[in-house]
């Protein structure tokens, strides 16, 4: 049975509707990816999930049961919109949000120490929050976030705001989370990260999920035939579409892209009468690649 | 401790710790104690230069009449009025002012005119005014000719001190004072107004910052947006209360401080320093003030501080909700006139009837104005003092509780939606259309 169940959710806001019969399942201890662009409708639904709005029809399932208010003891929720008391001190601030979603004092400031620790930043606790560099609030936010061991973490858009080296620990941390139990759904516009992170994902536009799915079956199920042929000598183009050749050091490196006919085998087969292969990989689409195809309109 | 109980605590401490908090509250008493200090003490004080005053006198009436005394000095010339004019520019300080008779007041009581390159002062203008007029009205008597008519006239002057004594439900006696009560009324009124204006600007700009600071979505991840408005409302409701009550703490212990250092003695010779000042022929002024301080201990204090508590919140919470509202439906502090300003224009009103009340609590202007909730707060305080009937005040009370539930009501629909919109300039359509969501 899927953790969290999306049905048909329709959410209509004045002269527009943000969301129109959108339904997902996302599986227990797995990373789901919410894609679209902006505008699309992912915060409303991020929204909908964390009881802040209420869907016009439709309805939200957890574990099975409808959702009530007091399930979003168990969720933590990282906005799009995040910020903190500016000034209020970081130690207190964690502290009272910790507190705010129903853990004890004691329990908060013991997870705290072991998070504030985790992440080298024991020297901030008596700072004040506008004091700290964007980078780092973030990480005094990721951790008020998943501080009460939720179930289900949903973050939007997390790694705006990070630097490299940062979103790269990040991503560590989703990971180690799910490894612990922990079932992730988060919402970005970068592609690279969805393919790194996600099993699967939903990509909505225009208040409609447009694509869903496992990422590698939808990869593979958007190929576009090409492959990249890497030989010691020319090859004679035949029976396939040459896109591109490149000639580096007695190395030559063709894109090809095969006929519709074919299979992996049979092209490959050809390509052995020709020459020695050094290697042969099939090129799937990106995410990214895939993203601009679905939500660019085709005229 | 419960979600909204955190709140109230981090809005509660946040505040009070504030150096400003601290220091307007210890501050203010102690300024106000300064302010009259110094206004006695420099009461007391006489101008010890004396001044000269010259006199064109074309009747040659006024001669024995403007007499001196320790402050003025009367010299009379036949020089003209230009000629002193001009004499004054040349060199200045040979007089101080130039009081120019040009004829008999008998006939013409406009026809005294002091004349001076500064602001001719009061006390100066009252002496030889009083000088003058009672020596025409002496005149006036005499020319009567009827035998022993100044003894007649001087007797039946009358100055009937009148006592108000107030009947408590006990049949117990007060003096009781109408000055005495428009004073309390108005300045229990003007706390009551400063209170609503600024901690319900409190609430607002605590808002605006929880949204600009983009923290306000990460607080409804684990609270309910009324919670989160309620809180911040009744947090701040608090610190407004704790220091009214420091106020009435510190100003009764500076009171009690003053008095047994000075003793009363001093403290009425001051006073009645301060109301000789000016006044030739003083009135029996001492008398007035001895009523005034015995009324002072006639009045219901107890029911004064519970009045003004209940008024307090009850005013307090309708404008702080919509306040909130405001707060919630813009993005910064700048943008928050527009809707703001609808809400200071009953507040400004509520003081001025407030005012028009302390001089007809019974009118009809002040019956309705303590009925609306929107002025109730301000203008039933000016009225209480006036002993305003039982059922009149239930009613006011009544009325008030039902509209800040209301408004508290609208506020949190508002500010639900409110405080997660951003970049949109909000209209009035917008809000209402925010109260069907």
């Amino acid at each position: 049975m899927p953790l969290l169940e999306v049905e048909n959710v329709v959410k209509q806001f004045d002269g527009h509707r943000a969301l129109d019969g959108v339904s997902l399942e996302v599986s227990e201890n797995s990373v789901y990816g919410l894609l679209g662009p902006n505008g699309a409708g992912k915060t409303t639904l991020i929204r909908i999930i964390n009881c802040i709005t209420a869907p016009d029809s439709g309805e939200v399932r957890l574990n099975g049961k409808r959702m009530t208010p007091e399930d979003v003891y168990h969720i933590g929720y990282l906005p799009e919109e995040r910020g903190l008391y500016k000034k209020m001190k970081v130690g207190e601030q964690a502290l009272y949000l910790a507190q705010l979603k129903g853990m004890s004092k004691k329990d908060a400031l013991r997870s705290l120490k072991y998070w504030f620790e985790k992440f080298e930043m024991q020297g901030w606790w008596d700072k004040k929050v506008e004091e700290l560099s964007k980078g780092m609030a973030q990480k005094v936010q990721f951790i008020t976030t998943i501080l009460h061991d939720p179930k289900l973490l949903i973050f939007d858009e997390p790694f705006s705001g990070f630097d490299p080296v940062n979103a790269e620990q990040l991503k560590g941390e989703i990971l180690e989370l799910r490894d612990k139990g922990a079932t992730i759904i988060f919402s970005t516009h970068n592609m690279g990260t969805v393919e790194d992170l996600c099993e699967n994902i939903s990509l909505v536009n225009k208040s409609k999920i447009v694509l869903q799915g496992n990422v590698a079956e939808i990869r593979a199920s958007h190929t576009t035939n090409t492959y990249l042929v890497k030989t010691n000598k020319t090859l004679d183009v035949n029976g396939f579409e040459l896109i591109e050749e490149h000639h580096k050091n007695g190395i030559f490196e063709y894109s090809i892209k095969k006929a519709e006919a074919d299979t992996n085998n049979s092209l490959l087969q050809r390509l052995m009468q020709q020459t020695e292969i050094i290697s042969f990989q099939e090129i799937l689409p990106s995410m990214n690649d895939i993203f601009i195809e679905t939500v660019t309109p085709h005229s | 401790m419960s979600k909204i109980g955190l709140i109230i605590k981090r809005e509660y401490s946040t505040r009070v710790m504030k150096k400003s908090f601290i220091l307007l509250t210890f501050l203010t008493p102690i300024l106000f104690a300064a302010m009259f200090a110094l206004i006695i003490y420099l009461g007391g004080i006489k101008d010890d230069k004396v001044k000269k005053i010259v006199v064109v006198d074309k009747t040659q009436l006024y001669k024995n009449v403007l007499k001196d005394n320790e402050s003025y000095i009367f010299q009379f010339t036949d020089a003209s009025v230009d000629e002193l004019k001009k004499q004054k520019q040349k060199d200045d300080g040979e007089y101080t002012a130039l009081l120019y008779i040009s004829n008999d007041l008998r006939v013409d009581s406009t026809a005294a005119t002091i004349y001076s390159d500064e602001q001719v002062n009061l006390e100066l203008k009252t002496y030889v005014s009083g000088l003058l007029n009672n020596y025409i009205e002496e005149q006036k008597l005499a020319s009567y000719n009827i035998p022993n008519l100044k003894t007649m006239v001087e007797s039946s002057k009358t100055d009937i001190d009148l006592k108000t004594i107030k009947w408590g439900e006990d049949g117990e006696e007060k003096e009781a004072s109408a000055e005495l009560a428009m004073i309390i009324g108005m300045i229990t009124a003007f706390i009551i107004y400063m209170f609503i204006l600024i901690y319900g600007a409190q609430v607002m700009s605590g808002v605006v910052q929880e949204k600009s600071n983009r923290i306000v979505e990460v607080m409804i991840s684990s609270v309910k947006p009324f919670e989160l408005m309620m809180g911040k409302i009744i947090g701040i409701a608090m610190v407004g209360l704790t220091q009214f009550l420091l106020w009435v703490v510190l100003t009764v212990a500076i009171m009690v401080g003053v008095s047994s250092t000075f003793g009363n003695d001093v403290d009425m010779s001051s006073v009645q320093k301060v109301q000789e000042m000016g006044q030739v022929g003083a009135q029996t002024m001492p008398a007035e003030i001895q009523g005034f301080i015995t009324a002072l201990n006639g009045v219901d204090y107890v029911q004064l501080i519970v009045m003004f508590v209940i008024y307090f919140i009850g005013g307090y919470l309708l404008y702080a909700s919509l306040f909130a509202a405001v707060g919630s439906a813009v993005d910064n502090e700048t943008d928050t006139n527009q809707f703001s300003t609808p809400l200071m224009i009953p507040i400004m009103f509520a003081i001025y009837a407030g005012i028009f009340t302390a001089e007809n609590p019974d009118g009809p202007l002040a019956f309705w104005c303590s009925m609306i909730p929107f002025t109730s707060p301000i203008v039933m305080m000016v009225r209480l003092p006036f002993d305003v009937p039982a059922w009149e005040i239930a009613l006011s009370i009544g009325i008030l509780v039902l509209s800040f539930i209301g408004s508290t009501w609208v506020a949190g629909k508002i500010y639900r939606t409110g405080i997660l919109m951003y970049g949109k300039k909000v209209t009035w359509k917008e809000l209402w259309k925010w109260l069907k969501y």
